[in-house]
């Protein structure tokens, strides 16, 4: 078999000063696919996808093993993790306007971004950004180069981040809500665009959501997870026949078009959810 | 008692001079007594601001607000806050942090000099599905489902007829939105509330709505009964398109 971009075993994490671990046990392993993490608001989807990119200097993270590419992760200096950070792992979140400098043309910071990992000029590093802005399906490069992140939408914000990310030619993206602040109609073409790009250049994609919907449709495989610990791993085209009660509670309690207007089922919580470890 | 609402030539315009913009050039509809009416369309698209005209959080519109037949400059305050309620997207930022459920629910009956304050808060937390005992507790005690219940509660104390909700489960996960659909639901059933409430799901628009509005740079593009969106039986190309990116989303295409 391929080596997995990404291989997760054991992981736990607290914060410091909580009363209990916000990531219990977490093991999972990434090809070149598209995992999707899924689960309601503080099942600790985001903070898996921190503890990847090293980025949760408040809390202790334990794992038996969190390995990237080979490369034990839990080893490396924070030296080390600079150089993979931006450039062979990338993250994409939910509100570019977070992301982005309010006071530096876009373009100049897409070119910075590829700048700090190639030894390129800047006349290179400028057409290398136009070219990518226009991999993101950006109509008019030359002019959205030059415009401050106030001056751009909210979904070409979020296309500008991708096409940051995608510059620096990274393995592994992971993509914390990447399109929940967006209408729906841009959210396919943001998510059309994501999918058309990580396809083809083999990247090994973690899309968190709380979205079934997003993940049904955008994922090869998805996790559930409930309370910090995964409950269920399943084929993404699988998801309708879940067998645990979590996740068959959370796709019953969504209205869909064209369901019947019989209320909608209501979750009945199980303390053994946050026990039981099923994988 | 349950009200229609009919809605005239709806316009306001922010700002003066060069900065001036047109919030929304025109809009009208009408919706029935006890109907839940959908407002949807992309963000910006003044679908907020036309509930705050409605209910005259904003002032400076022109045009025609009339609430079960009576236009609503002429209805006085006290009486207008009797008659209709909002609810709002962000059950964080709606309540006070330093008052105590019991305060937020006493303020509106002492206000309104009404009687039995201890009965009605008793069934307005009854009616959200909360125990009493919740009256004591602080919005930091209560999960962002509770907080919307208890914002519905506040809502519904005065005894409205018509509730204007805005966006009143986005914030919220998905099991939690089915409970406070389940809740509004069962409300309009028991009560006949009208309802105008804003959302981008049209999904939670065909589970809760009759008909909706599109709208478009302030404009209502096209108003459609909810059977419209399994089969996208719009004609205007931009409810098309949110119909289509719906479905798609769903995996319904
Ligand atoms: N910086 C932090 N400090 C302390 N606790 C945190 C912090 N960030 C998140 N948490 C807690 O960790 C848990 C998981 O949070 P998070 O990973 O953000 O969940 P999700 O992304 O699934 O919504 C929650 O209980 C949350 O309150
Ligand atoms: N008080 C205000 N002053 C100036 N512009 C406003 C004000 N309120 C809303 N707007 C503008 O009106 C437009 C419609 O806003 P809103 O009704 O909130 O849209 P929606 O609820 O559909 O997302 C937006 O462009 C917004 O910036
Ligand atoms: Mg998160
Ligand atoms: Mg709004």
């Amino acid at each position: 078999m391929e080596q997995p971009i990404l291989e997760v075993k054991n992981l736990s994490i607290r914060y410091n000063g909580a009363p209990a671990d916000a990531v219990r046990g977490v093991s999972f392993t990434l090809g070149r696919e598209r995992l999707g993490i899924v689960g309601e608001s503080g099942s600790g989807k985001s903070t898996v996808g921190r503890a990847i990119l090293r980025l949760l200097p408040s809390a202790k993270v334990s794992a038996d093993i969190m390995r990237f590419e080979g490369t034990d992760l839990t080893a490396l200096s924070e030296a080390q993790m600079l150089k993979l950070r931006g450039r062979r792992m990338s993250m994409i979140l939910q509100d570019p306007k977070f992301s982005l400098n309010p006071i530096r043309r876009v373009g100049h910071q897409v070119a910075e971004a590829y700048l700090r990992h190639f030894p390129v000029s800047r006349a290179e590093a400028k057409a290398k950004t136009l070219e990518m802005l226009a991999a993101v399906r950006i109509r008019d490069p030359e002019r959205v180069h030059d415009l401050y992140p106030h001056e751009i939408s909210g979904g070409m914000g979020q296309r500008v981040m991708i096409a940051m990310m995608l510059l620096a030619d990274p393995d592994l993206v992971i993509a914390d809500e990447p399109t929940s602040a967006l209408d729906v109609t841009v959210r396919l073409q943001v998510l059309n665009i994501l999918d058309g790009l990580v396809r083809d250049r083999g990247i090994g994609l973690i899309m968190i959501s709380h979205d079934l919907n997003l993940v049904r449709n955008f994922c090869d495989r998805v996790l559930i997870m409930y309370g910090g610990r995964v409950v269920e791993t399943i084929a993404a085209r699988d998801l309708d026949q879940a067998t645990h009660p979590y996740t068959r509670g959370l796709l019953a309690a969504q209205p869909r078009i064209g369901g019947p207007r019989a209320p909608l089922a209501v979750l009945d919580r199980r303390p053994e959810w946050t026990e039981e470890f099923t994988q | 008692m349950t009200v229609s609402v009919e809605i005239r030539d709806l316009a306001i315009t922010f700002g003066q001079g060069l900065s001036a913009v047109r919030v929304l050039p025109g809009v009208s509809f009408s919706v029935a007594a006890g109907e839940c009416f959908g407002l949807v369309g992309e963000s910006g698209s003044g679908k907020s601001t036309v509930l705050r005209c409605m209910s005259l959080l904003t002032d400076i519109w022109t045009g025609e607000v009339r609430i079960g037949g009576r236009n609503v400059r002429d209805i006085p305050l006290k009486e207008r806050c009797r008659l209709m309620q909002m609810v709002f997207q962000d059950p964080y930022g709606s309540l006070h942090p330093r008052q105590s459920v019991r305060t937020v629910l006493a303020e509106p009956l002492r206000i309104h000099g009404m009687d039995n304050h201890e009965a009605r808060m008793n069934r307005a937390l009854t009616d959200v599905g909360l125990p009493v005992s919740f009256l004591d507790r602080f919005p930091h005690q209560l999960s962002g489902g509770q907080r919307q219940r208890v914002a519905i509660a506040r809502a519904l104390i005065l005894e409205p007829s018509l509730l204007l909700l805005d966006e009143p489960t986005s914030a919220l996960d998905v099991s939690v939105q089915a409970e406070i659909l389940n809740l509004l639901n069962r409300l309009r059933e028991e009560r006949g509330f009208t309802y105008i409430m804003v959302t981008h799901d049209l999904a939670v628009v065909d589970h809760m709505c009759d008909r909706f509005a599109v709208m478009l740079h302030g404009e209502v593009t096209e108003v459609l009964p909810r059977a419209a969106i399994p089969g996208n039986g719009a004609t205007h190309p931009y409810a098309r398109e949110l119909i289509a990116a719906s479905l798609e989303y769903e995996g319904q295409l």
